[in-house]
Formats: structure tokens, sequence, C-alpha cells
């Protein structure tokens, strides 16, 4: 196992590291003096001066990069240019918004994704199979955002049993919170449910055809208990992987729903940061997004590794 | 977006030569699957509301008319006006060009730089792979809308910026595919038999691996049009695409959101389009795939 677990890891951090090297080049892309871009309003000579020591911008490009590795690596991801806090603070600040929205918008799609998917795999060829994959393949192709603004416009302003928009801590008060992300978490995990509806499909299709499951149903046993005792327990080891893969997928399409919901996380950070011109947050963001993916990744291998019998022998 | 859909669904279809017969079987099983039909119905009709723009627009998609200021559908506004006056569907016919345009050229920036960095790194293999490979999971390991946004934030908000950035995001969709089918294809033996006789590793790759690697990437072409047409949307709606007063369908759901309560439509229709624009190539593409897989012959 741990033989696994560091070839995974062999490749990770090196990976992780080119990761820095992009996100580092990032700040290179923008049109002529860079200084002068992450300048602000105060455009004097000293100021200048100041940002380009601010930032290393006087010394060669390998050599700020090294610098600016090294403060990544203690946690420094230089300080936001509006509001002068650190950009570790601020993601720190609003990650926890994002998470739970994430985890909402997973078990939601996994409620929906994982039974749609069984019953449309058991009944192929019914008129429920046929739904299941229209509205699977609808999933995917509407985006998110509108799903929202369509769902702003029933349950809000229509009904007015949801709100538009805003955000309220769980401790604050749990049952406002749940108000407040129901419909965003609905959003986010509608085109997660889509995608997990048709891998439980193909991985159902799959195992049912396989020798032990014509076996249990020559056994005797009933259907209910082939599909859901032999079947699915088989079909899930995949989903098990996609669902962690998804996780970082979900940051993604964070960033839409909460700038449809006005959510203060980590995806409403990254636009505000990009209007306002924030190029350090927006930098931080990407390091912090694409570290947690790889994360992710390398967790979804060795749940992959854990619950596979045939790796594991 | 859904990763599914940024990534596509993995196509299968094994590469073999293609032949005038193959290629009839190919088009039977393409036309015999409904989906497909549906699909290619759809992206050739949005095709020509996009060619056919300025003959068929029944109004300046930017001119602005302060007396017809949200006004619902009606015979002289079939899909209603937005919050200057502006003719929605006159913008919604003008729209379909950038969603069109982002979805191809950001496609073909993508097929551009992967096709050939995909091949370089499954037919010379060693270290040039290792290398090549551990840039494309670094920029795998970036979320695609996230690396967008951030490539068209330092890169300046437009539609051309945008463009780039979403092909950029394509790009290692492009190098996984080519170079996982080319490695497939250089134990053929058809390729031995090409080495064999003394042909240069140029030729081998260019006339006889690439044109084999063509199938399955004409797939991932389709499935990520509809994810960059999503893309360029996504781009647009958070200000990051097209610019005012130019039209896209990303940037009037973006205003249509602060009107909900009194102009609905302006909502609606955007999204729609959106919604068959991708599904379309979803379908088509989809399609495409069990077409060119001999399992499903």
């Amino acid at each position: 196992m741990w033989a696994y677990f560091l070839g995974r890891l062999a490749i990770a951090v090196p990976t992780l590291f080119i990761v820095t090297i992009i996100v580092f080049g990032l700040q290179h892309l923008l049109p002529g003096d860079p200084a002068l871009a992450l300048l602000g309003e105060d455009r004097s000579p000293e100021a200048y001066e100041e940002v380009r020591r601010q930032y290393n911008l006087d010394k060669p490009v390998p050599v700020q990069y090294a610098l600016w590795l090294g403060n990544a690596l203690t946690g420094d991801l230089g300080a936001s240019l509006r509001t002068k806090k650190p950009v570790t603070e601020l993601i720190l600040e609003k990650l926890p918004v994002t998470i739970q929205l994430a985890l909402m918008s997973m078990t939601i799609a996994l409620l929906i994704g994982i039974p749609t998917g069984i019953l449309s795999a058991v009944k192929k060829d019914s008129l429920w199979d046929y739904a299941a994959n229209v509205l699977g393949l609808s999933g995917q192709s509407v985006p998110t955002f509108w799903l929202g603004i369509m769902l702003i416009l029933l349950f809000s302003v229509r009904w007015g049993l949801l709100p538009a928009s805003g955000y309220v801590s769980p401790f604050e008060s749990p049952l406002e919170n749940l108000q407040a992300m129901i419909m965003p978490a609905f959003v986010l995990g509608a085109a997660l449910a889509a995608v997990m509806m048709r891998h439980t499909r193909g991985a159902m299709l799959s195992v049912l055809r396989s020798d032990y499951v014509r076996t249990a149903r020559a056994k005797g046993l009933n259907e209910r208990r082939v599909v859901l005792r032999h079947a699915l327990r088989n079909a899930l080891i995949p989903i098990i992987t996609l669902g962690a893969l998804q996780l970082g997928q979900l940051l993604s399409g964070a960033v839409l729903t909460e700038q449809v919901f006005t959510i203060p996380g980590f995806g409403k950070l990254i636009v505000d940061a990009v209007f306002n011109r924030d190029y350090a947050v927006v930098q931080g963001v990407v390091l912090v997004t694409a570290t947690a993916y790889i994360g992710l990744n390398l967790m979804a291998d060795m749940a992959y590794f854990l619950v596979n019998p045939r790796l594991r022998g | 977006m859904t990763a599914d859909v940024a990534l596509g669904t993995g196509p299968a279809a094994p590469a073999a030569p293609a032949s005038p017969s193959r290629a009839r079987r190919i088009w039977r099983r393409l036309w015999r699957r409904k989906g497909a039909v549906v699909g290619a119905v759809l992206v050739l009709f949005f095709v020509a509301v996009a060619v056919l723009a300025p003959w068929i627009s029944p109004y300046d998609p930017a001119k602005a008319d302060w007396l017809q200021v949200r006004k619902a559908p009606s015979a002289a506004h079939w899909l209603g006006t937005d919050e200057i006056g502006r003719d929605l569907l006159a913008r919604m016919i003008w729209g379909a060009r950038a969603s069109l345009l982002a979805g191809v050229v950001s496609v073909s920036i993508a097929l551009l730089v992967g096709v050939p960095v995909g091949l370089l790194s499954g037919y010379c293999r060693g270290w040039i792979d290792h290398v090549l490979q551990r840039i494309t999971d670094a920029l795998l390991a970036c979320p695609f809308l996230i690396l967008a946004i951030a490539l068209a934030a330092f890169l300046g908000p437009s539609l051309t910026n945008a463009m780039i950035a979403i092909g950029v995001s394509t790009v290692p969709v492009f190098v996984r595919l080519t170079r996982g089918q080319v490695m497939a294809v250089t134990v053929e033996d058809y390729v031995e038999a090409a080495r064999a006789v003394g042909n240069p590793h140029y030729r081998i790759a260019l006339r006889h691996v690439l044109p084999n690697v063509v199938p399955p990437l004409l797939v991932q072409s389709t499935l990520s049009i509809a994810a960059a047409i999503l893309a360029e949307a996504s781009l647009s709606f958070l200000g990051l695409g097209q610019q005012p007063p130019a039209p896209s369908w990303g940037s009037m759901l973006n205003t249509a959101k602060n009107f909900l309560a009194q102009a609905p439509w302006m909502a609606f229709w955007p999204g729609i389009a959106i919604c068959l624009a991708v599904l379309g190539f979803n379908l088509f593409g989809d399609g495409l795939r069990d077409a060119l897989d001999p399992k499903e012959s």
C-alpha cells in the first residue's frame, strides 16, 4: 500500500511544482510593465518603486519565482492590493462557505444521481431509462447560472419562498443558513447529479452483465437483493472515485453559483479580485484550488486502492 | 460546468484506417441514432442563424429604443425588449455568432497546440513524454473555469481573450487524448512495417500515426465545442467575455438577473439558446462516438 501511495505522491509533487510555475507565470501575462498594472491608484514614482520592491520585480525572474515559492510554502501568498489583508487570511475566511456549499451539493448529487442511475440501468430501454437519459444529458447542458436565475425567478420572485441572495452563518441561524443555501446547493448539485447518473448507469450495466451476478440470480436470490447487495457494491467503486474528483470541480462551479446568489465564498472572492485587478488574490485562489484538486486526486487514488481488492492483491 | 463536459467522456473509438466503405458504415450508424440526428439538426440550425444573422435579424442588435424599454414579447418584438429597448430576438441571433465563434476558435487553438504536443509525447516517450505529461497534469489540476477566469483576468476582458483562455484550458484534454491514441497506434503492425522499411520518424508520425487518431479527436472536438460554448457564456456572464454593447448570450443573462421581477423574459431566452446549442453538440458528439465504435456495429 505504501509503495502505491509513494508512487502516486511521486507524480503529485512535480505536478504541484509545475502548478506553482504556471500560477507565478500568470502575472507575466499582464500587458506591459507588471509593476504599473499592480500599482493601483497611487501612481507616484515612490509607489512604483515600492511595488517593484514588494513584488521583487527589481530582481531576475528565477529569483522572483524562488522568493515567491519560498513565501507560498510558508503560507504567505502576498497581500491583497485592495484590502491590504494577507491573501491566505482572505482565502481562509471564505473557504468554509464554499466547502459547505460543495458538501451540500455533493449530497444532493449523490441522492439524485445514484438512485436514478440504478433504476435507469435496471430498467434499461424502458420509458424511465429514456427519461433519465434525457434528464442526464440536459443536466449537463443547462448552464448552472441560468438554472440559478430560473429558480430565483420561481422560488424567490414569484412565490417568495426562499431568499434570492445572501448568506447567514450556520452558527448564527441554522434554519436561515439552510434557506439561503438550499437553492445554490441544488443548482450546483444538479449538474453533478447528471454526471453521477450517467456513470452509475454505465457501471451498473457493466456489473449486471457479469458472471457473478448471473450466478446470484441462478441461485434464486430476489432481484432487489441481487441489485442492491451484489451489483451495487462493485458498481460503487468507480463512483466513489468520481465523487472525490468531482469535489475539486465543484470549486469551479461554485464561482458561478456564488455570483448568482451573492454568496461570500471562495468563488466570489476570485471574481471580485478579477474586477478589482487584485492579482495576488487571483493567483492565491488558483494555487489553492489546484493544490486542493491534486490532494483530492491523491485521496481518490487511495480510496480506489482501498476499496478495490484486485489492486490490493 | 462539470468535469465530464469539460473533459468530454473519453471517446473510446479505437483508431482504424478509414476506407470509403467504413465511412459509409459510420455514416449509416450515425443517422440511425435519433439523438445524433436531433443534435445535428440543432447544430445546423445555430450555424445557419449565426451565418445568416445580417439578413434575418429584425433589428439592429445594439440600437436602443427608449420608448420600448422592457416590453414583453409582442408582434413587433417576438421575444420582447431589454432594459434599454433593444430587440431581444436580434440580440439572440447575433449572440449565436459570439457563442459559435468562441466554440470553434477555442477548440481550434486547443487542437493546434494539443495534438502536436500529444503526438510528440506519445511517439517519442522517454523524458520528453515524462516532462510533457507533468505539465499536462499541472494544467488539468487547475479546474477549467478557474484557469479560464484567471487567464481572462490577466489578459484583460474581451471575447478574443476569452477564446484564448478557453482554448489554453482545453489544451491538456487534447494532449492526453492524442498521446493515448498515439501510444495505442504505434504498436500496430503497419507502423512497425513502416519503421522496418526505413521511413523517417516524422513521416511515420504524420503519415501513418496521425491519420489514425483523427476519429476520437473528432468526437472530442464536438464535445469540447459544447464545453467551450458553456465556458464562453460563463465568462461573458461574469463580465470577462464579450463586452457591451456587442451581444452575447452570457452577458444578456448577466444583465437580465437585475430585472427578474420586471422583465423575466430577458432571462429566459438566452438560457434556452445556450442549453439547446450545448445539447446539440453533446448529442451529436455522443452519437458520433457510438457510430465510430466498432463494438456498436
